[in-house]
């Protein structure tokens, strides 16, 4: 951030903290909704947390380009998608369709968190000190204000030399480098983008179009011989797929 | 308190758990999607934070193209989604146990 001073920290970390609380209330939101309209609705609401914590790091580009395409296109489409197949009744979340499932999906999750935490840990602690002493050596020749963010996450104290050399750059000087890097050291990535795009949208029209002719219906399920607790469970799926049915 | 890149990792790790948590437990293939959709955002904070810490912009044209290649895999996922739902309505992704050979 372009002002200065403690109060500045202080900012940040209140953004921080409403915005990381709403981006888990949206996650757990998008987990636990039985309904999938819902479930989309807090997926924006996660993103739109996420971007603010874009723009809370200076990458300002990244947090419009979020919301106008996570939150205006892709959620868009998720939303068509269940409008148009009318899959938007409520699921039953009570039932466990395959036994241990949950447990065991809470168990790799648990490990997924701690593992990362773990490794968040020992790479911040082991790769401070070399952050630090690069951000120091580049501080002689500032071009862009992101580098005083980092020295300011970096060091308690900004220089007041730095803070007056802000105010005659450019006007945001993270598109502009965004812009330049993009357009020449990883032009080619970004034209195989195009290719990928199109490609992407030829495949959609394949897909979804619909073939001439009678569909064959998809086969049933083979009834699972693992155990009779899975065919209970499944009794009881499709019973309450009836209730479901009869009630709507 | 300090407002360190060790917060935005520790919360990225979080978001990324519990879209993991998602993946496994839900079995509306559209809300599957949507989680892998938020495991894929984590993983944009953390490229974020790792290039504001490192100063480097590499991180930021990352989730550019993470944007992108996100954007393209909803596109043929919710078109193979609309195929198999209109074979099958109201399929869930166990019933894709199919297309087992």
């Amino acid at each position: 951030m372009l002002a200065t001073g403690e109060a500045t920290t202080d900012m940040e970390m209140v953004v921080f903290l409403i915005a990381g609380f709403f981006a888990i209330v949206g996650a757990l939101g998008l987990v636990f909704s039985k309904n999938p309209v819902h479930a989309a609705l807090s997926l924006v609401m996660s993103l739109f947390a996420v971007a603010v914590l874009f723009l809370n790091q200076d990458a300002q580009f990244l947090a419009a380009v979020q919301i106008i395409v996570y939150a205006g296109a892709i959620v868009v489409l998720f939303l068509f998608v269940i409008m148009l197949l009318g899959v938007d009744e409520s699921e039953d979340l009570s039932i466990e369709p395959i036994a241990g499932q949950r447990p065991v999906a809470l168990l790799i999750g648990a490990a997924v968190l701690v593992l990362s935490i773990i490794f968040v840990a020992v790479s911040v602690d082991g790769g401070a000190t070399g952050a630090e002493a690069q951000v120091g050596e580049k501080v002689d020749s500032l071009t862009n204000s992101s580098q005083v963010s980092a020295t300011e996450l970096l060091t308690d104290d900004v220089p007041g030399e730095d803070d007056a050399q802000i105010d005659g750059r450019e006007a945001n000087p993270n598109i502009d480098q965004l812009g330049r890097t993009l357009f020449t050291d990883y032009v080619f990535a970004f034209e195989i983008t195009a290719l990928l795009l199109t490609i992407a949208v030829v495949g959609a029209v394949l897909l979804a179009r619909r073939p001439k002719g009678e569909l064959a219906p998809m086969p049933e399920l083979p009834v699972l011989d693992e155990g009779s607790a899975d065919e209970a469970d499944e009794s009881a799926d499709d019973a309450a797929a009836a209730d479901e049915g009869s009630a709507s | 308190m300090e407002l360190t890149p060790t917060w935005y990792l520790i919360l990225a790790a979080i978001l990324f758990a519990i879209g993991a948590v998602g993946l496994l437990v839900r079995r509306n293939p559209l809300v599957m999607f949507m989680c892998v959709e938020l495991m894929l955002n984590a993983v944009n904070l953390t490229f974020v934070t790792f290039g504001a810490d490192l100063n480097d912009i590499g991180g930021e044209i990352s989730v550019f193209f993470v944007l992108v290649v996100a954007a393209a895999e909803v596109v043929v996922g919710l078109a193979i989604i609309v195929a198999i739902m209109r074979r099958r309505s109201g399929a869930t992704a166990d019933d894709l146990a199919v297309l087992r050979g």
